[in-house]
């Protein structure tokens, strides 16, 4: 029985990390997201070339020796470009994320919390701009505001955090019902207590799922708007733009295209893998609800 | 009837989960259960005692993540476990049918009625397509729906919880069933309701010689419809025989417990809580589940399991002491409830309080539209220091409105609220002054619902200390600690979270958070009716001694007459959002009373195999209360004549305090009762 032990707060976060170890999606989820993380962070100290370094000598060569991955067309070592390709989305999605479930989950609690006109006229707002294809108000901020690190990270916050706006709401609407809310409210909390102390801690749950799933988009998305030319710019290296720009010797040398497309998406399932989990973990997966 | 085959045969059945650790963890632990044809049998335990998965066995049927792990099930000479599915199929809905517990669910909300009985028909009967509607028809008049034909062009939403019930039960009567097994079949419906329910099953099971197979919490239930009852605590059988003799000399101490724990209306007293709680399924067993609550317990107790052996009047129990549960009855004698002191000061006062919840927009108000009735009008209620003031009512009465209206959640649209020194008290909570919001305080129905989940023990109830008295780090603590020793619990369980406690644990740590404000007034609503009845029991011995050590005042909502009985000074009865009767609770519950009281009190059960009650009322469900004359005018069974539906009754006074609403002079009424 677990009872009478205290979980303090790091406990918690321990227990269902413990816990989604217990998962194979768990296992295998976080497996691949710790991998990636750490090539992302040790990569420029152990790539065998500088990323920029060309063997004209070796164009479109295949995999060898010298390079395992084999060369580019300008003959740069495609295992190099790989490893460090994945270090610009992970670090503009990895802080793009965090943001939009800020502010996005801050909106959506109050707006759940508050309701009436304003909820009304909000959510209309998020269904106008969710009705439109995805790429294409990401696109039109690029060309106001030009491309790279810098601006590509509030635009991805700012639309990913739309989305966020509906999750956080329902999760918080679905609160706001329940007694210990009305009870707080009769005891005469002032409105940010019951929200820090009552509202809050119930919904964190769903939004780390939410932020889960929202990064691996937000990773997909990105490395689409470098292989359009709109996010990394070259020679610095990207998944995204290194599939553009093999894609047209594909036939000659598959590995510039397959390598940063098998780093993409073990990234991204490993993410989805994580997530999963980690809702299955926390309850929020009612889809096998267990009777007892 | 022993002689017979039996009609359902469970034999040593043992159900299971597989726990964490990857054992698996019964449920049901060698249950025995046979049913023979026509037979009505009574399955009752509390929560967790697995009656609901029993029931559902009978069927083949176990819910996800339960196991079957050994014994069998056998009907119709094959066991329901081995059969195929579409065997399964055939069986299930048609010669053995389910009533489940909230039939309203049950229902497809986006069928007719019609339809929905006709799908059951085609499934287990062969009839000539135009004989189905006929037959729809039929089955609705059997289980007595006023308006066959209407009835089945509605929609489930348009019909009443009670209404719902029938329609399942004339669905479940589609496959002519040999067996109908019903579970909670009348939980959650008004006492009129269900005693309407239960006669009509009665006559059905009668009249087709069925057999009914009823899951109860609710002994009162089990007495009125059943002629066997079997106990289960804990997974296991702990008693099976008569309805009669269970009831009345039950050869089990646990099922004396129980009985013991249950309120009665005729006494003013309070009813006897059971010690501890069931072992879980995933605690280790050694010797008789129920020896660490038994006062009876002896070595040999602990020592092994007792099997089953017969007892006194045809029960077999597992109890190594049959003979002596009846000696029991000396040392659980019932106690008074605290009287609230006379002359007591006021605390409370509402003067001509109504509430609203329509809202008339714009466009109403230039059409000038009519203003329905309000949800609550004119209610005139005064509550003493250390005065416990019952509100009861069926559900719609508006007890719980006015409770939330007094808290400040629901702002009345008319009439004032007046703390005890007279000040009025600001209409909504956000008005209110922390000193005013600390003297009222509030207890919800459902622990599960108004703690944190969260939250731990110390943090709930560090909310209140934090904000009315500026309390910090040990001095909350210690406070905290304290609190929880008035409820009755250790200082260990402050670390705990409410998912780790029990249900009754639950509300008495709502109760701590209640009394941590140290209010003159608390509110509660329906506080125990989520708990099972021994539970109940502690939960209301826990606020009569509140009462007399703190001197609150208590405003105790409840849709049940008898709890509302053992704990109430006055009790104020609600029709429709206005009040009939109010008076002190002997007045009030006897004679000369107000016609809906009568009606409401006669259908009550008891655990007693010989107490019928009175039917005097249909149970029509009525959505809003009429606009003119008295709010009850519908379903009157005594009613005057047209005064009756134009103008409003006169407060008749029947002396200390004791006031009826009614056009009915007070010797009538009396005359009335004695009928």
């Amino acid at each position: 029985m677990r009872a009478g032990r205290s979980l303090r707060r790091g406990a918690r976060g321990v227990e269902t990390l413990r816990a989604m170890l217990g998962r194979l999606s768990g296992v295998i989820g976080l497996t691949l997201v710790a991998l990636h993380l750490a090539l992302a962070l040790i990569s420029p100290w152990i790539v065998p070339y500088e990323y920029t370094s060309m063997d004209s000598a070796q164009t479109l060569a295949g995999p060898s020796a010298a390079h395992w991955l084999g060369t580019d067309h300008l003959g740069r070592d495609v295992l190099t470009r790989v490893l460090l390709g994945g270090r610009e989305a992970l670090l503009v999605t990895g802080t793009a994320t965090p943001v939009a479930l800020v502010w996005g989950g801050g909106l959506g609690v109050y707006l759940g919390l508050k309701g009436g006109w304003r909820d009304e006229v909000a959510m209309r707002l998020v269904d106008a701009v969710l009705a439109l294809p995805g790429i294409l108000p990401l696109l039109v901020l690029i060309t106001v505001f030009g491309t790279g690190g810098e601006v590509l990270m509030p635009t991805l916050a700012f639309f990913f955090g739309i989305p966020v706006i509906r999750v956080a709401r329902a999760a918080a609407h679905e609160v706001v019902a329940r007694d210990f809310i009305s009870a707080a409210r009769a005891r005469g909390h002032s409105p940010l207590s019951i929200v820090r102390r009552e509202l809050l801690p119930n919904v964190t749950d769903t939004l780390l799922v939410e932020g889960a799933m929202r990064w691996s988009w937000m990773l997909l998305a990105f490395s689409a708007l470098s292989f359009l030319g709109f996010g990394v710019s070259p020679p610095k290296p990207d998944w995204g733009l290194m599939v553009s720009d093999a894609r047209i010797y594909m036939s000659l040398a598959p590995w510039g295209v397959i390598a940063p497309v098998i780093a993409l998406s073990t990234l991204i399932i490993g993410i989805n893998l994580t997530a999963d989990a980690l809702a299955k973990t926390l309850g929020l997966d009612h889809s096998r609800k267990a009777v007892i | 009837m022993a002689g017979a085959a039996p009609l359902i045969d469970i034999r040593k059945l043992c159900v299971g989960f597989r726990g964490r650790a990857g054992a698996m963890l019964p449920v049901l632990h060698e249950v025995d259960l046979t049913v023979h044809p026509g037979e009505s049998i009574g399955i009752v335990g509390e929560s967790g005692s697995g009656k609901s998965t029993l029931a559902l066995a009978a069927m083949g049927y176990l819910k996800h993540g339960l196991q079957k792990m050994s014994g069998e099930v056998i009907y119709d000479g094959a066991d329901m476990f081995e059969r195929s599915d579409r065997d399964l199929s055939r069986i299930r809905g048609g010669q053995l049918g389910l009533i489940p517990q909230n039939s309203g669910q049950a229902l497809t909300p986006t069928m007719r009625i019609g339809r929905q009985i006709r799908e059951a028909l085609h499934l287990h009967c062969d009839l000539p397509e135009a004989e189905y509607s006929r037959r729809a028809q039929e089955l609705l008049a059997q289980v007595r729906l006023p308006d066959p034909g209407v009835m089945l062009r509605r929609y489930p939403h348009e019909l009443s919880g009670g209404q719902q019930q029938r329609v399942a039960v004339a669905m479940a009567l589609a496959g002519e069933p040999d067996a109908l097994l019903l579970d909670e079949p009348t939980t959650g419906l008004d006492v009129t309701t269900q005693a309407h329910i239960l006669d009509l099953l009665r006559d059905l099971a009668a009249s087709r010689n069925m057999a009914m197979v009823y899951v109860s919490h609710d002994l009162g239930v089990i007495a009125r419809v059943c002629d066997r009852v079997q106990v289960l605590y804990a997974g296991e059988t702990v008693l099976d025989g008569p309805v009669r003799a269970v009831l009345r000399n039950p050869a089990h101490p646990y099922a004396h417990g129980l009985l013991a724990s249950i309120p009665r209306l005729g006494e003013a007293t309070l009813p006897r809580a059971l010690d501890g709680r069931p072992p879980g399924p995933a605690e280790a067993r050694q010797g008789c589940a129920f020896a660490p609550r038994c006062p009876l317990a002896t070595g040999d107790c602990r020592a092994a399991r007792p099997p089953m052996i017969d007892g006194p009047e045809e029960q077999i129990t597992r109890c190594l002491y049959p003979d002596h549960v009846a000696g029991l009855e000396a040392d659980t004698k019932r106690t008074e409830p605290q009287p609230c002191p006379p002359d007591s000061p006021e605390a409370l006062s509402l003067f001509g309080v109504s509430i609203r919840y329509d809202q008339r927009g714009p466009i109403d108000r230039l059409r000038r539209a009519p203003r329905p009735p309000a949800t609550v009008d004119g209610i005139d209620l005064q509550l003493a220091r250390g005065e416990t003031l019952g509100l009861v009512g069926e559900s719609g009465s508006g007890k719980s409105t006015i409770l939330k209206s007094i808290a400040g959640l629901l702002p009345p649209s008319a009439g004032a609220i007046t703390l005890g020194d007279g000040t009025p008290l600001p209409r909504s909570v956000e008005r209110r002054r922390p000193d005013q919001l600390r003297r009222i305080q509030m207890i919800f129905q459902n622990p599960d619902d108004s703690l944190n989940p969260r939250q731990s023990v110390a943090e709930i109830l560090a909310q209140p200390l934090r904000l009315y008295f500026g309390l910090k780090d040990d001095a909350l603590r210690d406070r905290a600690a304290g609190l929880l020793e008035v409820v009755r619990l250790g200082a260990d369980y402050l670390d705990r979270r409410p998912g780790q406690l029990s249900g009754g644990e639950r509300q008495r740590v709502a109760v701590a958070r209640a009394f941590a404000a140290g209010p003159e007034i608390v509110l509660c609503d329906e506080i125990t009716s989520a708990l099972d009845v021994s539970v109940q029991a502690a939960v209301l011995d826990l606020l009569n001694d509140l009462k007399a050590e703190h001197g609150t005042g208590f405003v105790f909502v409840s849709h049940d007459l008898t709890v509302v009985r053992a704990l109430s000074d006055r009790i104020a009865v609600l029709y429709q959002g206005r009040i009939c009767e109010i008076g002190p609770a002997g007045a009030v519950y006897g004679t000369p009373s107000h016609p809906y009281t009568a009606v409401l009190l006669g259908a009550v059960l008891t655990p007693d195999p010989d107490h019928a009650p009175r039917l005097m009322a249909e149970d029509a469900a009525e959505l809003s209360p009429p606009a003119r004359g008295c709010p009850f005018q519908n379903r009157c069974p005594v009613k005057r004549g047209p005064i009756c539906d134009t103008e409003t009754p006169p407060l008749r006074d029947a002396g200390d305090g004791h006031g009826i609403r009614c056009h009915i002079e007070l010797d009538d009424l009396r005359r009335i009762a004695r009928r």
